[in-house]
């Protein structure tokens, strides 16, 4: 049977959505995780906690209250549409920002913690060497915290794929626009064709575990490269 | 001597059946929750029997059913699924009727977008038109023969927005987002009346009708009490009820 052509339309929906969400994470995750790893501000507990939030709370919460602040009486619904981009819900930039907060900590976290693993040596050394602030980013924080990144990156990517409870509660199923492999999913198994959704199930059920498996195989390979070096 | 005998034993034997008192488990389609609770309230003061109410969407349920739920009977938001269930020798044949049927409602949350009418729709003075996935809620179907009847369908097709069923159509017009959509009446109407913002109570000839379908699960053929539930919900006391939420 094989994937259909809406299949199709919603398996590129996907990879395009995880693809933006993901690289407009770690522009705006970086900063967000270099602070945490360096501030001692009393602000640190409240932000880091926030940060996190999406990691626990339901899906169905995120959306409903995500559903309300896109709306027109919402803060985001009125900034948007102060800044005459309409209202967001329902379409494909809705999803964008919905996901930014949904896969926030799956990439702040592993950014921050490579930044704290990195300590404070190596850009006291920078320093020294008359190398500025963007200078010991971009020499020394980058090349060094590259595991970290590239780990933020891939599960910021592949936990958007996943999103579903989100999508569900503001994309309102539009075909090419926000109708996504997850949601095209549970059509299938509401419309009691079984047959489909197994298409689709099975080839998210492949990539994930592809996509862990990797992650795993380069932190194990990371890690016996680190050990050769430290000795 | 013999004659009372029997009649005491058949005493007995009718005081035995009364205080066999059971729980049922029944699945109920979330559209239902409302007046079901109701009618499970009256039931139970009726009788000794309790009544455990599970709510969720109808196919869910089905697959659900299809693997071994515990449910005694089961009031689908549709008619298809109940007979999917008979054919799968799951549900008892015969069992099957149509316990409510849903009228269909245009509203906004704007008290004067929808006047009444579906002029809105011709004049396209919205931004999005919500209704239910009209592949798997009969509402959504219902609002789609209407825009067919009223020749809208390909002009508003651009601005559906689609639920997953009538509640979260309802959602995405009570929080603003579209303008307007087709909704359950039973979801805006109390008392007959609707109760915010304004709406169209689209006449019945323009749709199908919202048929929803009850049926006794083969885990309930031998319940005294899935029986009587099934037969009360047909009683006019539950008419009432249902018709008191907006059902026809």
């Amino acid at each position: 049977m094989g994937f259909s052509d809406t299949d199709w339309t919603a398996i590129w929906l996907t990879l395009r959505l995880a693809s933006t969400v993901t690289v407009l994470l770690l522009l705006i995750g970086t900063p967000i995780a270099w602070w945490l790893a360096k501030s001692r501000s009393r602000w640190k507990g409240p932000v880091g906690a926030l940060v996190a939030m999406p990691l626990v709370l339901p899906p169905s919460v995120l959306g409903f209250y995500l559903l309300l602040a896109m709306g027109p009486g919402g803060p985001i619904g009125q900034l948007t549409q102060a800044l005459g981009l309409g209202i967001l819900s329902f379409t494909f930039w809705g999803l964008v920002i919905a996901s930014l907060f949904y896969s926030l900590p799956f990439v702040v976290q592993p950014i921050q913690n490579a930044i704290e693993a990195l300590g404070e040596r190596p850009l006291e050394v920078a320093a020294t060497l008359r190398a500025g602030p963007w200078d010991r980013f971009f020499t020394v924080v980058v090349p060094q915290a590259r595991p970290g990144f590239i780990s933020a990156a891939i599960l910021g990517f592949a936990h958007t794929v996943g999103e579903f409870g989100v999508i569900l509660m503001i994309g309102g199923n539009i075909p090419g626009e926000t109708r996504v492999v997850s949601v095209q999913i549970y059509d299938y198994v509401e419309m009691l064709e079984y047959d489909r959704a197994h298409w689709l199930a099975g080839a998210m059920l492949l990539f994930s575990f592809a996509v862990l498996l990797g992650l795993y195989l380069f932190r194990q390979r990371r890690s016996r490269a680190g050990i050769g070096v430290g000795a | 001597m013999r004659g009372i005998r029997l009649n005491l034993l058949l005493v007995l034997m009718g005081a035995s059946l009364q205080v066999q008192a059971e729980q049922l488990t029944v699945a109920v389609a979330s559209n239902f929750t409302a007046p079901m609770r109701e009618i499970a309230g009256a039931f139970e003061g009726e009788t000794d029997h309790r009544v455990r109410l599970v709510f969720g969407s109808s196919g869910k349920f089905y697959a659900q059913i299809r693997h071994g739920a515990p449910f005694e009977a089961f009031f689908s938001a549709d008619r298809a699924k109940p007979e999917a269930l008979e054919q799968a020798g799951l549900a008892v044949p015969g069992s099957r009727f149509t316990y409510a049927a849903g009228g269909l409602a245009l509203w906004s949350g704007d008290g004067n977008l929808v006047r009444g009418g579906p002029g809105a729709l011709e004049r396209g003075d919205f931004n999005k038109l919500a209704l239910a996935n009209p592949r798997l809620a009969p509402y959504g179907a219902a609002a789609v023969q209407v825009l067919r009847k009223l020749g809208l369908e390909e002009g508003t097709r651009p601005h559906w927005v689609q639920g997953e069923n009538i509640a979260q159509a309802y959602q995405f017009v009570a929080s603003g987002n579209a303008d307007l959509g087709f909704v359950a009446l039973s979801q805006v109407s109390e008392g007959g009346h609707i109760d915010s913002g304004s709406a169209w109570e689209v006449p019945e000839d323009l749709h199908d009708p919202i048929r929803q379908d009850a049926v006794l699960l083969k885990r309930g053929v031998d319940s005294a009490a899935a029986r009587a539930l099934l037969r009360f919900v047909r009683s006019e006391r539950a008419a009432a009820i249902i018709e008191s939420y907006g059902y026809r």
